[in-house]
């Protein structure tokens, strides 16, 4: 019994390798533009990760500090050398308020991902490979959830949450991942259903694997290879949302943490006297971050992405005996 | 011919059964988030404000202390009969809502449309014809940033530049408080009453309120229809009727003009569509930053409330939007590109 579980663990192994292998070669091919983007946009996102994790060090401030010294700080200062974003109408530096809102997007994203992905992509794996009436009920839920404009669903779930949970990061995550959910349940499943259907599962079917074990080692890896980009564009939406949330009031409360689209909702009655450092920075940093995971999600779009991919070409020797790789 | 008119009206057909359910699961979904959540909409939006006997007498009186499915039943047709409902807090009927502050949204994304296809038509044939190059480049990054900025940013900084630094432009409201007291609504779009009224001043205000509004959401919508208009164009440049056209020795320009592009822009249809979602999504965003008083700003004003049977009529008549916009793009689709029509 022990003999054969080991030989065909080993070639299992080795093929999962080079399955990965396979899966980020592609990344290494990209030539041009779509490289360009990749590597600019993972650069910005990994700029933003690390400014997240060593807030605590080059923060000036904690993001809801108004004084120092026993001294107020000024009202809506102008950048100044003491603040070099200036001060909000708290008081509050807009620069310390930047770099911990950093944490708070990036947690709130991370969190909804990780829910949208761990529901959405079994739900598409069951309905597009099992089909039938589970299949045609989830498509009809998912669908109408589709089409309602998502920053309003986002608001409804928001607001229902609020009076039971509070508006903390969770809240705001909930929120967000109900409206991602059927985007990974739809592509997952319309790629299930066309990979179902595949020699190979039809021969893995044959010879009598179980439908779970065919989902887990034939479909699955198949399937997912469509969730990096999508994940990447979507952590880029998921950053507007959020901001948008927070400029409407339904986002993170002010006492929980600091969130850019919450500063920009306060900064709109300062516009009206010309003060410009209290939304321009934090907006900035919403612009800078969502392209960076854009270029980053394009990119890895347009490497793995067949349709799109241009590879270089390589000059192939006929001559000897070929070898495939 | 014969047979073509058939498959289409089965085409149709089967469309339409298909957005019955549809309807039927998100009027339920829509009652069952904003009905079965919070309780009941009265104690919701009163409680706290008015004693107790008011609030069930209230409650009582608009049957909301009936058992769940009866009001699930009575809700339902309500809206089949196309009563949305009143507001609790101050008892305007939803229609009368919609057709107010609806015709407002409906000026304001109707000419952020025209911008955004415009400008996105523009980039993105551009940037797929001259795939790979400065002007590909250009036109994707200005895609992207213009994708990556939130509507209210844009909006903001449109405001204090436009509006608080050259001071050119109105950056909240409609119209100037005079032309609103006195203008005569017929439509409540206000560009086509000041033109029924034949107020050339009036007209030119209004213009002048709309310009900040809806160039921020067309633009913000522009970065979409970049994306996909590129992505077509790529795609049909590499289809084999244009290798057939070029090969028949047809000059490059009319095989980039008359074949790819025209080709290239019939997704365009379906993509209007599927904006309108988010179109909607940005209104709400624009009006919120501009004082616009449209249905979104409304919704918003109304969450802040808790009246809860506002927002709830509201969203349903936002769901409806969209899947009759959906309906009909599919329907045009249908008519144009006979492969659709299975």
């Amino acid at each position: 019994m022990a003999v054969p579980a080991q030989v065909e663990r080993v070639p299992a192994r080795g093929s999962r390798l080079v399955g990965v292998r396979r899966a980020f070669k592609p990344i290494g091919e990209a030539r041009g533009m779509a490289r360009a983007m990749l590597w600019v946009g993972a650069g910005i996102t990994l700029g933003f990760v690390l400014i997240a994790l060593l807030a605590p060090l080059i923060a000036p401030y904690d993001f809801d500090t108004f004084r120092a010294d026993g001294e107020r700080f000024p009202q809506l200062e102008a950048p100044s050398r003491d603040h070099l974003m200036g001060t909000n109408v708290q008081s509050t530096d807009v620069l310390s308020r930047i770099i911990w809102g950093t944490q708070t997007e990036l947690k709130v994203v991370l969190i909804s991902l990780f829910f949208s992905i761990a529901i959405g992509v079994p739900l598409g794996l069951l309905a597009g490979y099992f089909g039938g009436k589970l299949d045609r009920v989830l498509v009809l839920i998912m669908d109408a959830l589709f089409v309602f404009p998502f920053l309003l669903l986002a608001i409804v779930i928001a607001f229902l949450l609020s009076d039971r949970v509070g508006r903390g990061v969770f809240t705001a995550a909930i929120a967000i991942t109900v409206v991602y959910v059927p985007l990974y349940f739809r592509v997952v499943r319309n790629h299930t259903i066309s990979i179902r259907e595949e020699p190979f599962v039809e021969a893995a079917r044959a010879l009598g694997a179980k439908p779970f074990t065919i989902i887990r080692k034939y479909v699955f890896f198949n399937v997912v290879q469509n969730v990096p980009p999508l994940a990447t564009l979507n952590a880029a939406d998921a950053i507007l949302t959020l901001a948008a949330l927070g400029f409407l009031g339904y986002g993170i409360q002010p006492t929980e943490g600091a969130e850019w689209g919450y500063d920009i909702q306060r900064a709109v009655s300062d516009a009206a006297s010309g003060i410009w450092w209290t939304g321009l920075f934090p907006g900035l940093a919403i612009v800078l971050l969502v392209t960076g995971l854009t270029l980053l999600g394009e990119g890895l779009n347009e490497t793995i992405n067949p349709v799109l991919r241009k590879r270089p070409h390589v000059k192939v020797d006929l001559g000897t005996h070929g070898e495939l790789s | 011919m014969a047979a073509r008119g058939t498959s289409l009206r089965q085409y149709l057909l089967t469309r339409l059964s298909l957005v019955v359910p549809m309807v039927f699961i998100l009027l339920t979904l829509v009652f069952l988030l904003m009905r079965v959540a919070p309780g009941d909409p009265i104690s919701a939006s009163l409680g706290g404000r008015v004693p107790q006997e008011e609030v069930d007498r209230i409650k009582e009186e608009l049957g909301y202390d009936r058992p769940l499915w009866i009001q699930y039943v009575d809700y339902l047709g309500d809206v089949l009969r196309g009563d949305f409902g009143v507001a609790i807090t101050d008892s305007r009927k939803i229609g009368e809502i919609v057709r107010e502050n609806g015709a407002a949204t409906l000026e304001l994304t109707f000419f952020a449309m025209l911008i955004a296809i415009f400008v996105g038509v523009l980039f993105g044939l551009l940037a797929g014809r001259f795939r790979d190059t400065w002007i590909d480049g250009g036109s994707r990054l200005f895609g992207i940033v213009v994708y990556a900025m939130p509507v209210f940013f844009l909006g903001l900084m449109a405001q204090l530049f436009f509006g608080s630094y050259l001071g050119w432009l109105p950056t909240s409201g409609r119209a100037s408080p005079l032309v609103d007291a006195t203008l005569e609504t017929h439509t409540n779009i206000y560009t086509i009453d000041t033109l029924i009224a034949g107020d050339w001043d009036a007209f030119v205000d209004v213009v002048k309120h709309l310009i900040l509004p809806a160039v921020t959401l067309g633009l913000v919508t522009a970065g979409v229809f970049i994306r996909l208009i590129r992505v077509n164009v790529i795609r049909t440049m590499k289809d084999d009727y244009i290798e057939a056209a070029r090969a028949r020795g047809i000059d490059e320009r009319s095989v980039v003009y008359q074949h790819a592009f025209r080709n290239a822009l019939v997704p365009v249809i379906t993509v209007v569509g599927l904006t309108v979602a988010l179109l909607l999504s940005g209104a709400v965003l624009t009006e919120t930053t501009f004082n616009w008083p449209g249905i979104g700003k409304t919704l918003i004003g109304y969450l802040e409330n808790r009246d809860y049977t506002a927002v709830q009529g509201i969203i349903i008549v936002f769901a409806l939007v969209v899947v009759t916009t959906s309906l009909v793009i599919d329907f045009v689709n249908a008519y144009i590109d006979p492969r659709i029509r299975y």
